[in-house]
């Protein structure tokens, strides 16, 4: 072990941390620990309890966890799996697995096909959100949606998509949404690959799947780890699926981030609300540690 | 040149003060939008409300916001707002939403908001203390009630009569199985129609609590809060619930998306201009406002094809009170802003709004049952009968502020049933729970079991 060297004075680089510590402290820690605190009483936005709210120390954890209740539709567990599927099938399996076949198939190739394709993928994932939402809207409409007018053209049936398929219907939305990310990270980490090694491969007689499987993936791991990491955590916290179906019908759609909305501010019950969002956090938590210690891994075995 | 900044400072400090003391101001917020919801309240307000006010009051500026989402947006945003101590001088409000707010300190009796102006109001001796208390909560009054409203079932006699339903032109439905036979004639009449619409699940909010649930339940001789407990388990609720699996999940009698899409409540009334439904319960509100001709859903030749029948018990004799009939009331109103800059002035165009002069404006925009008893309603055949037959079987929501959180549980609860994927007894156990645990057990009683 050598001693660290570091360009400032310790104190003069404290001096510069201090305008951005006295941000994070009022914006993120300050409001941490009222959530925090709250979490733990009846405080609620209107009734008795918006003027006098009291403790109630573990009741809120406790109602959010109770098994007799805990998968009924509505409640935390239901939400709690809702997410668990959105996230798998919309992120993991949408946005990366969809981002890596277009980054794939448009590597080292060049034209206007890749150039279209590549700008439509960045325009889905740039537009804003209500924006977005509106178009879909309109898009799987049952009387009018622009889907079903398709179907119809090839002599199909009318799909009720946000009623009868709402949680598909979600999922291709934000699969949809979000490949782009995931396209753009690995066709730079593709970028990164010293092409020498992939023309050795051709003059071996490597086929493509055998290029991807033994040359390309171990060479992106840390980037494909980066990309999952990324898109789990924010498509666990997104909110988007609100703007389609609300939650609903019957709450089907109602990832956490949404239960916790409905349960804060349209019941206003802020103490319930504060508690599914510190559980939140602490998912959230364990995910960015996982993250952590994968790439601190990966670095130790460089 | 200091001097010269010296002077501009003085005067823009100046200007400051001058502007402050000279011109006020007072806003107004409503969910009305000019075109679109209660546009007619709009337009009272603007061609005579704040005319007449600002003539009288020189150097007085009145603004009028119009917001145009839901009646739960609403309150969200009131509820926010007064949170933190904003919002506008004076709001449109609904008179069931009092309890929580006032319970909650946002909103302040009126007398303490504005002071003695308040109690010798002249117009207190021409509102009954009833429709009074429809924004009142323990003994105060938060607000004025523009009047009440009542609910029962319209029906398009073209439809009905062109399916074969009898009296077609004087339909009067004695139990609910009458209405069940009609909707079963239109539907096999028409088979693409959705017949029947009674207010379900939790997107329309409010409006499936009383327009749906409660027309239903009082029926069954039951209301959800009874001798001072909630119910949280009946043969009523029981009974309401079978009703509604029947009419959305058994047969096709209504439309099961439209009680579980985002904007339900508005495909309802799209349907019932359109002929698709037939039958369709809602408050007074609908024929003054929605269905007339030149609004949204304006229906054509209203007066010819649409017409209205009291909702009947599930059997005769079985409704509250031993009624063969039943309605239910509401009422809406304005409170004043607590956090008002000039309170005093808010009640003057508050005072001005609900005056014998303005309400009789307001009928020639918007007839309804005003409040005053000195504003007559004008020759609105519709509006006297309903309200002479309505008003002595309707029944008012409790004055209560858990009422709000219960009724979203019952929005729930109706929800679970129409979606199919809970039997009635299952969605009224897990109502039970939901309730027990915001009101507390104590408060509740279970009628199945005695508890």
């Amino acid at each position: 072990m050598h001693k660290r060297r570091t360009i400032l004075p310790l104190r003069t680089g404290l001096i510069f941390l201090a305008p951005a510590s006295l941000f994070i402290a009022a914006f993120i820690l300050l409001p941490f620990f009222w959530i925090a605190g709250v979490s733990f009483t009846n405080r609620s936005l209107t009734g008795v309890t918006a003027a006098n709210p009291e403790f109630v120390g573990l009741k809120n954890y406790l109602k959010l966890f109770d098994l007799s209740s805990f998968l009924q539709p509505g409640q935390f567990g239901s939400s709690l799996v809702i997410t668990g599927q959105f996230v798998f099938w919309s992120a993991i399996v949408g946005q990366a697995v969809l981002g890596l076949i277009l980054a794939w198939f448009f590597y080292r190739r060049t034209g206007w096909v890749k150039e279209s394709v590549q700008t439509l993928a960045i325009i889905a994932w740039i537009i804003p959100d209500v924006v977005v939402a509106f178009a879909w809207s309109a898009f799987l409409d049952y009387d009018g949606g622009t889907l079903n007018w398709l179907i119809g053209l090839f002599g199909g049936e009318k799909v009720d998509w946000l009623l009868g398929l709402p949680l598909l219907s979600i999922i291709i939305f934000n699969a949809w949404r979000g490949a782009a990310f995931s396209m753009l990270l690995f066709s730079s980490a593709f970028g990164s690959i010293p092409p020498s090694y992939l023309e050795t491969a051709d003059v071996v007689g490597a086929g493509a799947w055998q290029r991807l499987k033994d040359i390309i993936l171990p060479l992106i791991r840390t980037h494909i780890v980066t990309d999952l990491i990324l898109i789990t955590l924010w498509t666990f916290n997104t909110f988007s699926p609100f703007l389609l179906t609300g939650g609903g019908p019957a709450f089907k759609t109602e990832v956490v981030s949404v239960l916790t909305y409905r349960v804060a501010f349209k019941y206003f019950d802020f103490g319930a609300g504060s508690a599914i969002g510190m559980v939140m956090m602490i998912i959230n938590l364990a995910f960015a540690l996982v993250y952590l210690s994968l790439l601190r891994r990966q670095e130790g075995t460089r | 040149m200091a001097k010269r900044i010296t002077t501009l400072l003085t005067l823009l400090i100046l200007g400051a003060f001058s502007s402050q003391a000279f011109s006020q101001s007072v806003s107004i917020v409503c969910r009305c939008v000019a075109g679109g919801v209660s546009s007619n309240q709009v337009a009272w307000m603007l061609e005579y409300v704040i005319p007449e006010f600002e003539k009288a009051h020189p150097g007085v500026t009145v603004t009028l916001n119009q917001f145009g989402g839901s009646d739960e947006a609403l309150k969200q945003q009131y509820a926010l707002d007064l949170s933190v101590g904003k919002g506008n001088d004076v709001m449109g409000f609904d008179g069931f939403w009092i309890p929580e707010f006032a319970s909650g300190r946002l909103l302040k009796p009126l007398n303490q908001v504005a002071g003695s102006a308040v109690d010798s109001w002249e117009g207190w001796s021409h509102i009954s203390e009833g429709i009074q208390n429809i924004m009142g909560y323990n003994g105060e009054i938060y607000g004025i009630a523009n009047g009440t409203d009542v609910r029962m079932i319209f029906y398009r006699k073209d439809i009905l009569e062109k399916a074969g339903v009898p009296n077609a032109d004087n339909w009067q439905p004695v139990a609910w199985q009458d209405i069940t036979d009609a909707a079963s004639m239109v539907l096999a009449a028409f088979p693409d129609s959705a017949p029947l619409q009674i207010n379900a699940g939790t997107s329309m909010g409010e409006a499936t609590t009383l327009q749906g649930y409660y027309m239903l339940l009082l029926g069954t001789g039951e209301e959800p809060y009874m001798n001072g407990k909630w119910v949280v388990r009946s043969q009523g609720i029981l009974d309401t619930l079978q009703f509604y699996r029947e009419i959305y999940v058994d047969t096709k009698y209504g439309s099961q998306r439209v009680q579980l899409v985002k904007d339900g409540r508005d495909q309802s009334f799209a349907n019932f201009r359109d002929g698709k439904t037939a039958m369709l319960v809602e408050g007074d509100w609908f024929y003054r406002s929605v269905t007339a001709p030149g609004s949204e859903y304006g229906v054509e030749n209203r007066d010819e094809v649409m017409g209205w029948a009291k909702m009947p018990a599930r059997i005769p004799g079985a409704a509250i009170r031993g009624q063969d009939f039943v309605s239910a009331s509401g009422g809406t109103g304005w409170v004043l802003n607590p956090n008002s800059a000039n309170p005093g002035l808010a009640w003057e165009v508050m005072e001005f709004m609900n005056s014998k002069a303005a309400r009789d404006a307001y009928q020639k925009y918007q007839p309804g049952i005003a409040a005053r008893d000195d504003v007559p309603v004008p020759n609105s055949p519709f509006l006297t009968q309903t309200a002479s037959v309505l008003l002595p079987l309707t029944v008012s929501r409790p004055n209560n502020d858990d009422y709000a959180k219960v009724s979203e549980q019952i929005q729930l609860m109706t929800e679970n049933v129409v979606s199919g994927q809970m039997t009635p007894r299952q969605a009224m156990d897990v109502y039970a729970g939901a309730v027990r645990g915001i009101v507390g057990a104590d408060n509740t009683v279970d009628l199945l079991n005695g508890n």
